[in-house]
């Protein structure tokens, strides 16, 4: 897509309609794929994001396994067909990049302690791409993780924060980003109040920062809700099938 | 001391259940005086002691559990055994053969083959190492016959019951015999086909529907109603 014009309207409303501080539209289902030990798939605006989680199992190849914990694999990746101009499917450097950080969000809200010498692969597939799937995967892993039984700390959550002609927006989605002036994506567990990931891309000024980081962490407390909610439904569901 | 929940109320992973002076049970964490949940299931408050029901999990060895297995490879003393477990199980030869093992004279192979079927039992596992596990017990052994079918290992306990009032009532009922792995894997063997698949289908609704009350009348109301309506539609 070209650049727009504008990324403000004059009432102050963003390009899909939004108010600076509204998240997009979220969906959220668990247990969608059979196969996995545990999956989840996330639709967040325009974003559509697939999850599944296998293990803890045996580690292969060997070498890999760890004496005193589990180890946590992730796997982000880009369907060829989640952007405008097909992507290659062979994984980028963004792409493994994005693995890492991913890992590395996820790590702290596991008890990787409890399973020594197996290991959990997480995979994360985007089905369509419109800014921020880094965060829609992190919060749609956690809620494959959990669909999985893995024992966790709390649910990671993932939103951004970022600045579009000099005002503090929430939630960006891809034109906000690329033409935007600043990105900052948050992931943290809010039921215990620790963040996992915390980037930033382009430029703020400290008091500004310091808001959008605030702002980013409201909207990860918005998307908590519906995680649960979205992890009990299926429960619930049944329950009141039966109660009728 | 402040509890947040009802108990037997769903809980999701990271919700806070306690906070005071409680002892954390099984799925809980402690954090400095409050108890949080590790994983999605029911709480329950007994006493002072939180713990949660969880709703899924994967099974995990403990001596002393009766598991159904399948042999994955057979080596020079013993079988590797997939117990639905992150961990692969062994079986050794020496257990399994009475009169001692002679590498040179026993053919492992012709006794327990790669895809057999073993119910067996957890002798031996701790966190360093793999489990063993050994079928020389009455009851134990070979499958020869049956339906597998796996369900998630934390609803065994709610198939079997109180006090085994659940297994009994769908044994009762549908003719079959049934062994149940503390991990998850279950073998229906019955006289015919369709009581096969009428306890397969019992023993799902009890899986699905395993965080719900009342569930045993509901199971027996259910067998019964396909009993019949298979009657009739012998009779037509």
């Amino acid at each position: 897509m070209s650049k727009p014009e504008k990324l403000l309207d004059k009432k102050g409303l963003r390009l899909d309609g939004r108010k600076l501080d509204e998240l997009r539209p979220i969906k959220m289902e668990v247990g969608v794929l059979s196969n996995a030990d545990g999956s989840a798939y996330l639709e967040q605006g325009k974003n559509k994001v697939l999850a599944a989680v296998y293990g803890p199992k045996e580690v292969h190849p060997k070498h890999l396994a760890l004496a005193d914990r589990a180890i946590l694999r992730c796997r982000y990746h880009m369907a060829p067909f989640s952007v405008e101009e097909r992507k290659s499917p062979a994984p980028s450097r963004r792409e493994i990049e994005l693995s890492k950080v991913i890992r590395e969000a996820l790590e702290p809200a596991v008890f990787l302690e409890y399973y020594p010498r197996t290991a959990i692969d997480v995979f994360i597939e985007i089905l369509q791409a419109d800014g921020g799937t880094r965060c829609a995967g992190i919060t749609t892993a956690a809620l494959a993780l959990a669909d999985a039984g893995v024992p966790m700390r709390d649910l990671v959550v993932a939103c951004a924060a970022g600045k579009i002609e000099g005002k503090l927006v929430l939630d960006l989605m891809d034109l906000e980003d690329k033409y935007g002036e600043a990105d900052v994506p948050l992931a943290m567990m809010p039921g215990i109040n620790a963040v996992t990931l915390l980037q930033m891309d382009g430029s703020l000024t400290l008091e500004e920062f310091q808001n959008a980081v605030k702002m980013a962490m409201e909207g990860c407390k918005q998307i908590y809700e519906e995680q649960k909610k979205a992890l009990r439904a299926r429960y619930i569901a049944i329950k009141e099938a039966i109660n009728e | 001391m402040p509890t947040f929940f009802e108990s037997k109320e769903l809980v999701t992973p990271g919700d806070l259940l306690a906070e005071g002076d409680y002892i954390a049970g099984e799925n809980t964490y402690q954090e400095d005086k409050k108890i949080f949940a590790e994983r999605i299931g029911l709480v329950e408050y007994d006493n002072r002691k939180v713990r949660v029901v969880a709703l899924r999990a994967f099974y995990i060895p403990r001596i002393g559990d009766v598991v159904i297995g399948m042999i994955t490879e057979v080596g020079f003393n013993g079988w590797e055994v997939d117990i639905n477990a992150p961990y692969t199980a062994i079986l050794r030869a020496s257990d399994v053969l009475e009169r001692g093992f002679r590498p040179q004279k026993n053919d492992l192979l012709s006794i327990l083959d790669i895809g057999d079927l073993v119910i067996a039992k957890v002798t031996a596992y701790d966190r360093g190492s793999n489990p063993v596990i050994k079928i020389s017990e009455p009851g134990l052994g070979k499958i020869s016959r049956g339906q597998l079918i796996k369900v998630t290992p934390t609803k065994i306990p709610r198939i079997i019951g109180r006090k085994g009032s659940m297994i009994s009532m769908i044994k009762r009922e549908t003719n079959c015999r049934i062994t149940l792995g503390q991990n998850g894997l279950i073998i229906i063997s019955g006289k015919t086909r369709e009581d096969e698949q009428l306890a397969i289908m019992a023993l799902r609704k009890v899986e699905d529907e395993s965080h719900t009350s009342g569930l045993t009348d509901r199971i027996a109301e259910m067998i019964r109603k396909e009993k019949e309506g298979r009657r009739k539609n012998v009779q037509t």
